[in-house]
């Protein structure tokens, strides 16, 4: 079981987290809702919970927890741009379906 | 693909739910987007990296418009129809535009047009307003915003200069709406660089905000308070900023060098190399400037930090001037500012950085850059405003310089919402008529410090008509004041028994100026005691006036009810307080009024019988309601020398009345 961050991305957590002033690193998770059954989600940790796993990627702790873990396992978390547009990109291996704006998915 | 942002703990938006915001700062020369992503603030770049966003607008013949660098390079080129600094136009006449061209010693290429409210340029598109120019830029601004964010934006932050008046801010909000954008709210842009610093999160206090622009200073004290920001003072130089300081080592190189007269062509070069080395200054301690003309001449000449501070000290000079009007105007000492931010790139010189430290005794706030910081600010108040950060229910305020309110019979103010209320606000009061059957009011919007009208400022006036027919008092009208979140005032009055409405948008053509509302306030605190005395002589007049035209009325209807002596002594009695109204003792009036209330009595008593009687003979109430207001309906124009018959008296029931109701 691993998640991993590419470089770049573990640079752009590390500058945000540095910049945010407080937090202990990146939550990645899932949850049921969207058009295709599931979505991502991305945010900063202040607290670890329980049945968390730590996974550290280029300097940075990544929190998933144990329900998201299936869901996530083997994701590598990228940084990228579209045209003008940058931002975190997860490359999933579990995925079955997306939909159009990959903003929700299902496995 | 989709892209992700990092979201604060618990708060990952839904799918296609993520509201998208940004910040605008809407400058003279460049514009500047920005937004917060993944928790930090960004200005977005264009395609090929660049930060800023030229406010320069041109139109072309098929009625299209280029705008930003494209735009820009046309100037010299098209300049009828290149238009640039369109900010300073906002809001303004014609005859403001001339005054600005005298005050800055130039020549407009372009051909206005009057128009009321604001002046327009003709251009080979059509003849546009500063408004839709304006808009041109915040489309572009708006592309770029959802060009990264890849989706449409829920709502902007504009910035705005602290000192833009109404009229200004209004056409800057007409702008945004017609470039499809949702104004969140317009934010002042000291205020907007003090929050790109944190200072909404510091201590309490005051703060200095000293904006040294290429062509423009500015400087702001704010007060902040309970997490509001709350401008103190204003003021600056509209024709003071980097280009000055670049015209100041163009001359020493002219003068080093010995150079004959130049060509346009060796100016314009020597010029950019100049630039450069103030640029290069900020950070080391010799420049270099060397120009090769087209007389095959070579300039090769070394500017060293201190002969550029020589050169410019009186130029640093004049904004701390400025900085010391201001402190003055605010009544506060350099001691008593608990931080001083720095915007504008001209603020990265370090005599500048040094005198602004000299002149406060403390070091500036300087890590961000100077020339972000408010389109910064502008993209993190968006940030809360959209709800990105639900968790914090704090919001930033501004609040209303000087209070509103509305005039009362005798040429008294009301207020309404009183100076320093954090807006957005809503007020409302109940006001009642003043003469029997009074079938319009005519509602006098104010604004300022003063107890009587005539010192306030005039905002609006409308009038509400239809009000049915009831003895004075009678009617409850409330009055509610509500100020959006830009500052703008819209007054509603509602006559609560028929429910006729009539309703004003305040925008007036021109605003007040912070050293107006200064003087205004100034004003009001070395006359707070004559007034207070002038107030309460005129409201012991109108009460008076009310008195006898309620008794008058009376005795007109049932004059039969008395015996001659009565009436003869009533009618001396109304005769007294009458002429005594005319003068300005208080005491004199007060007591003739007890005098005729007194000698009114027994035939009030008697009214009241009759009264009874004719209820009891089975006639309705409102009848006699309608037969009493039988009198032609009173007009809303003043028809006497003192009592104009339309304004609304205070209600007679004071605890309705004096209490300004909060409604939101």
């Amino acid at each position: 079981m691993s998640i991993t961050l590419t470089e770049q991305a573990a640079q752009h957590v590390a500058r945000y987290l540095e910049k945010r002033g407080k937090g202990l690193g990146l939550r990645l998770g899932v949850r049921t809702s969207g058009c295709s059954g599931m979505a991502y989600k991305l945010e900063f940790v202040d607290e670890a919970q329980g049945d968390d796993e730590v996974y550290e990627s280029h300097g940075v702790k990544v929190f998933v927890d144990a329900k998201s873990l299936p869901y996530l396992d083997g994701t590598e978390l990228d940084y990228g741009r579209e045209g003008l547009k940058e931002g975190f990109r997860f490359n999933n291996p579990n995925i079955r379906n997306q939909c159009g704006c990959g903003e929700s998915f299902s496995v | 693909m989709t892209l992700f942002q990092i979201s604060e703990p618990g708060e990952s938006a839904a799918p296609h739910e993520a509201r998208l915001a940004a910040g605008i700062d809407l400058g003279t020369t460049n514009s500047l987007v920005a937004t917060v992503k993944s928790g930090m603030a960004t200005v977005l770049n264009d395609e090929q990296g660049r930060p800023l966003l030229p406010s320069i607008v041109r139109y072309l013949p098929d009625g299209t418009a280029q705008v930003g660098y494209e735009a820009g390079d046309w100037q010299a080129k098209d300049p009828r129809n290149t238009i640039v600094s369109v900010k300073r136009f906002m809001g303004r006449g014609v005859r403001d535009i001339a005054y600005g061209e005298a005050l800055h010693g130039e020549m407009l290429p372009y051909e206005f047009v009057d128009a009321p409210g604001m002046a327009r340029l003709r251009t080979c598109a059509g003849v546009k307003s500063p408004v839709e120019i304006s808009a041109e830029i915040l489309k572009a601004a708006r592309a770029r915003a959802e060009a990264h964010l890849g989706g449409e934006l829920a709502g902007v932050v504009i910035t705005v200069p602290a000192y833009f008046d109404d009229a200004q801010r209004q056409a800057t909000r007409d702008a945004a709406r017609l470039a499809g954008l949702n104004v969140f709210r317009l934010l002042n842009e000291p205020t907007a660089a003090a929050i790109a610093y944190g200072l909404d999160n510091a201590a309490e206090g005051i703060y200095a905000v000293y904006d040294l622009g290429g062509g423009t200073f500015d400087i702001s004290i704010l007060k902040l308070s309970r997490g509001v920001f709350e401008v103190l003072a204003t003021g600056g130089d509209s024709a003071l900023g980097g280009d000055d300081f670049d015209q100041r080592i163009f001359c020493w190189v002219l003068e080093e060098a010995r150079l004959p007269p130049l060509s346009s062509e060796d100016a314009r070069l020597i010029m950019v190399r100049v630039r450069e080395a103030k640029e290069f200054l900020s950070r080391h301690d010799k420049a270099p400037i060397t120009v090769k003309l087209s007389s095959g001449l070579t300039v090769d000449l070394t500017l060293d930090a201190r002969t550029f501070a020589t050169i410019t000290e009186n130029l640093v000079a004049r904004t701390l001037r400025a900085v010391k009007k201001a402190l003055r105007d605010a009544k506060l000492l350099p001691e008593e500012v608990k931080g001083v931010v720095m915007v504008g790139g001209s603020t990265r010189m370090p005599q500048v950085q040094r005198a602004v430290a000299g002149a406060f005794g403390r070091q500036p706030l300087n890590n961000l850059d100077p020339d972000k910081v408010v389109a910064l600010g502008a993209a993190i108040q968006a940030n809360l405003l959209v709800g990105n950060r639900t968790g914090e229910d704090w919001l930033l305020l501004d609040v209303i310089p000087l209070s509103l309110g509305l005039e009362t019979m005798g040429g008294l103010t009301e207020k309404i919402i009183p100076r320093n209320a954090a807006i957005p606000a809503a007020r409302a009061q109940e006001f009642t008529t003043f003469r029997d059957g009074q079938a319009a009011m005519s509602i006098h919007v104010v604004q300022g410090e003063r107890e009587m009208v005539a010192d306030c400022r005039s905002l609006a006036r409308f009038e509400l008509k239809g009000i049915p027919p009831m003895v004075a008092g009678a009617a409850r009208i409330r009055v509610t004041f509500q100020v959006d979140a830009d500052g703008l005032l819209s007054v509603r009055a509602r006559e609560e028994t028929a429910g006729v409405e009539a309703e004003v948008t305040v925008k007036p053509s021109y605003g007040l100026s912070d050293d107006e509302i200064a003087a205004m306030l100034k004003d009001s605190a070395a006359h707070a005691r004559e007034d207070a005395q002038r107030r309460a002589l005129k409201e012991a007049q109108v009460e008076a006036q009310r008195l006898i035209e309620a008794t008058e009325a009376a005795l007109r209807e049932d004059v039969r009810l008395l015996a001659a002596e009565e009436i003869a002594r009533i009618e001396t009695a109304i005769a007294r307080l009458q002429t005594l109204i005319l003068g300005d003792n208080r005491r004199e009036i007060t007591l003739a009024m007890d005098d005729l209330a007194y000698e009114t009595q027994e035939f009030a008593r008697r009214r009241m019988d009759q009264g009874i009687q004719r209820a009891l003979a089975g006639k309705r109430v409102e009848e006699l309601a309608r037969g009493a207001a039988s009198a032609p309906p009173m007009p809303a124009e003043p028809s006497g020398a003192f009592a104009p018959s339309g304004l609304p008296a205070p209600s007679a029931s004071e605890a309705s009345a004096s209490r300004p109701e909060k409604t939101t």
